[in-house]
């Protein structure tokens, strides 16, 4: 263990990740006064919140349309197939519209309406009146509304002179002998010395874990560390079974194109030229969930009547909306429409298909972004010293099925809330409690197996394999014998680790020891997904069950939580769902079918 | 007569080659700059035949299966692999651009790539950015205003005001502009570099930011402003299609106005 040179660093604060959560968080915790460190494995403006294109839900009532924040939560809480919490909602409806006009107010570059307040779009599943007619609720910067919040988020945090450890990929949480977490053990792949990082607080804001699939639209850097990291620390994920299908993944490609274009005017049609979503979702039509225009796509497919020599796509059409709004609103994706299929969106139709692009599920949390788990009948338990926020944690806000512009939401809300808590809890200075010396000596010796790993598979060959596995038995539509046979082989890839060989065995920007790193991440999510979507045995949200077809709200309206042990493991349990709401300014909405 | 020797490492000399393993109809040959801080090594150029019947459209692919079939130890930077994130920027075929937008089609014969010219190496194609990123610090680029909206309302902005912007706050700072100008190369420790004065600018045209007088006071200096010849290269090497070169040109003639 000598090997390694140990720098030590004390901070109020740690935050894990410099994506829109992450810097939301370093910002109200610097600005608050808290000595924050903000440690990430990419420079801040890479992180994949960037990518984002469509807009932020907020009810800022721009458009002047009466919108409410009563109904983005109902509307919130019906794309969640009533799987999310709805104290938690209603928290995250009632801030968006300050969070957003904070936003604003740092610099981020929104497009204007005439009036010269924030543009606001369509977009999937946001609607009037519970459900009566769309709602323009997405604040969109043309599409590239994750480019710009993430970084103005950046420059705010160069304002308030933020500290910032770049390209250190965090290995594990340090946590105590009392099962308190006390900061986090990360490599510098600049130098490949070893860092300590200790904090009273520690968030978690590590984003989604896309890349356990073979085709999705997340970064390739989407690996999950947070979520693999509160695995090893002997805690559990939460509802880890639910994983989006945007519907508009290029064919082929697999990069995304905004829902916002469908906010736009876009459509999506089959091989007979039918706009087959009016037969799916009357209402809501090309703008219904995420998940019921992702199972409506397949089905076309799957009778016979998808687009392209093989039949195994969907188009979108563009053509017949107006160039210069295509010009003004859309510029990036008909871009990424050139680039990636040679497509002038103003003359044809984009080949899609319903990619992996969001994970719902993830750490469980509360709404002030504290860590719980499950301790005997105490389901709200926290854990002590831990907190996580966006995509990496599960509020849950999003429950079965996120509705698009609420991710970027969320990183913003819990973010803030999370400064908000930490400014509240923490106490500025105080000293560290001294470390034994094992807690840092364990994660080293799992650096150093990976590190000078000698088996004859290499990772890229074990990781290809697990995407398989995962995009072929965890897909939009599942059976048990499908999620059966899926068990069984994620189970086998993941034993192939052990015999797992990498080349490179410098420390200094060692990516082919840091992709080992990610790759045993990923597998350890990819067996809680895979167990997780195995044991439910309904259909709610982006869980498509073709044995049971139908919600069931009498055994199956509770949250998954999984634990994973060092074999490889798994523990189930299961919490409630918070039909409660957090205030009495809105009364908490029944279960009902979800119809768009 | 005086002597001139060239710095330790720089002179790049023929690595490895790896042959395909199999028959393929359509190779294609990516030559690649290989450098590690570990030994005493000069830089070499490894060759990898990749079947490309066999592999994904852009050259960022080509790298990617080349990092996880035949060599894991190469190494550089890539995240979102759509252009919108700035990591993967390097000089291929000559041009400095992101390899995730660059087609392996448009290019002729062998591919090329090196890190982008006139950084330090970290490893192989990964360049050290931190100068520019302090660069980028030094020049605030916040908002910077002492009037304060509303309190929780929006500050008005009308569409003709924020389409000055636009052009300017797209860009993805992967730094392909800056070390693709020459001036930047022989005064880097001086001159901002385009990609940063586009940000400088950014600021300065967007009608909520009150604080252009001072930014212009900060840019009035021979070198961190006017050491820009208008050689043009950041605009033509810009994979985003900005222009970073009429941004500049922008600020020099709100220079000159004030005058």
């Amino acid at each position: 263990m000598s090997e390694y040179e140990i720098i030590d660093h004390e901070h109020d604060v740690v935050v894990v990740g410099a994506g829109g959560a992450g810097l939301r968080a370093t910002l109200g915790m610097v600005s608050g006064g808290l000595k924050t460190a903000c440690i990430t494995k990419v420079f801040p403006t890479r992180s994949h919140t960037v990518a984002a294109q469509g807009g932020i839900g907020a009810a800022l009532n721009n458009m002047g349309e009466n919108d409410s924040w009563q109904f983005h939560m109902y509307d919130t809480v019906k794309g969640s197939d009533w799987l999310g919490d709805q104290d938690a909602i209603e928290y995250m409806c009632k801030e968006a519209i300050p969070s957003v006009t904070e936003l604003e107010n740092f610099g981020v570059p929104f497009s204007r309406t005439e009036e010269g307040e924030v543009y606001q779009r369509p977009f999937g599943g946001h609607t009037l009146d519970y459900g009566k007619k769309m709602a323009r609720r997405a604040c969109a910067a043309a599409d590239r509304t994750g480019h710009a919040i993430l970084h103005t988020l950046y420059q705010q945090c160069l304002k308030h002179k933020a500290e910032f450890f770049v390209e250190y990929i965090a290995l594990d949480l340090l946590m105590d002998d009392n099962g308190k977490c006390v900061g986090v053990l990360a490599l510098c792949m600049d130098d490949g010395k070893i860092h300590r990082f200790r904090g009273h607080q520690t968030v978690l804001a590590t984003g989604g874990y896309g890349r356990v699939y073979f085709s999705c639209t997340s970064a390739h850097t989407c690996t999950g560390d947070g979520n693999a990291m509160v695995l090893r620390a002997g805690l559990p994920l939460q509802d880890m079974e639910f994983v989006q299908f945007h519907p508009t993944g290029v064919y082929g490609a697999g990069v995304l194109i905004t829902e916002g274009s469908r906010g736009e005017g876009g459509y999506l049609t089959n091989s007979e030229g039918e706009r087959f979503m009016e037969r799916y979702a009357p209402t809501a039509k090309d703008l219904a969930s995420r998940d019921v225009v992702s199972r409506s796509m397949t089905i076309e497919i799957n009778e016979g009547r998808g687009v392209g020599p093989n039949k195994d796509h969907i188009f979108m059409h563009l053509e017949h909306i107006d160039p210069a709004t295509l010009h003004m609103r859309l510029p990036g994706i008909s871009e990424t429409a050139k680039i990636f299929c040679g497509v002038d969106v103003t003359k044809e139709p984009i080949p899609v298909l319903p990619t992996v692009h969001y994970n719902m599920g993830g750490i469980p949390t509360n709404y002030n972004g504290e860590v719980v788990t499950r301790k005997g009948n105490d389901q709200n338990a926290v854990v002590s010293g831990l907190m996580a926020i966006g995509e990496a944690a599960c509020v849950s806000v999003h429950g079965a099925n996120r509705l698009g512009t609420n991710s970027l939401l969320d990183i913003v809300v819990f973010g803030r809330a999370a400064a908000q808590r930490a400014l509240k809890i923490v106490e500025k200075g105080a000293s560290h409690a001294p470390l034994s010396k094992h807690v840092t000596d364990k994660i080293l010796a799992r650096l150093d197996k990976m590190r000078y790993a000698k088996g004859d598979v290499s990772v890229g060959e074990i990781r290809n394999s697990m995407q398989n596995a995962m995009q072929k038995h965890a897909a939009v539509f599942r059976s048990n014998s499908s999620m059966n046979e899926g068990v069984k082989k994620v189970d086998k890839i993941a034993n192939s680790l052990d015999g797992v060989g990498i080349k490179d065995r410098s420390l200094i920007f060692n990516t082919d020891l840091v992709e080992a790193l990610e790759l045993e991440n990923l597998m350890q999510q990819a067996i809680v997904t895979i167990k997780s979507a195995d044991q439910r045995k309904e259909s709610r949200g982006a869980h498509s069950h073709e044995d049971y077809p139908d919600r069931d709200d009498k055994d199956w309206m509770k949250h998954t939580i999984m634990w994973l042990n060092e074999k490889n493991k798994t523990k189930l349990d299961y919490r409630d769902v918070h039909l409660n709401t957090l205030t009495n300014e809105v009364a908490s909405i029944p279960p009902a079918a979800r119809v768009y | 007569m005086a002597e001139f020797a060239l710095p330790k490492h720089s002179k790049i000399v023929k690595g490895i080659d790896y042959p395909l393993q199999s028959e393929s109809e359509n190779p294609k040959k990516v030559n690649v700059y290989r450098w590690s801080p570990d030994d005493d090594e000069n830089p070499r150029i490894d060759s990898y035949t990749i079947d490309l019947n066999n592999c994904g459209p852009m050259v960022l692919d080509a790298l990617i299966k080349i990092k996880q079939e035949v060599d894991s130890s190469l190494t550089f930077r890539r995240s979102c692999r759509e252009g919108i994130c700035g990591s993967c920027s390097m000089n291929i075929d000559g041009t400095n651009t992101l390899a995730c937008l660059k087609s392996i089609e448009d290019i002729k014969g062998d591919i090329n790539i090196y890190p982008l010219p006139h950084m330090d190496v970290v490893k192989d194609l990964v360049p050290d950015l931190s100068k520019a990123y302090a660069q980028l610090t030094s020049v605030k680029p916040w908002l910077q205003s002492d009037s304060r909206p509303e309190e929780g309302k929006s500050r008005k902005q009308s569409p003709e005001q924020r389409e000055k912007i636009d052009g300017l706050w797209e860009c993805v700072l992967c730094f392909s502009c800056t070390t693709s100008c020459p001036s930047y190369w022989w005064n880097g420790d001086k001159y901002l570099g385009p990609a940063v004065l586009l940000q400088a600018y950014r600021w300065i045209a967007d009608s909520r930011d009150e604080n252009t007088e001072e930014r212009l006071n900060d840019l009035e200096d021979t070198f961190k402003l006017y050491r820009c010849h208008t050689i043009m290269n950041c605009t033509k090497t810009c994979p985003k299609g900005l222009n970073p070169a009429k941004a500049i040109g922008e600020i020099k003639k709100l220079q000159l106005e004030r005058k």
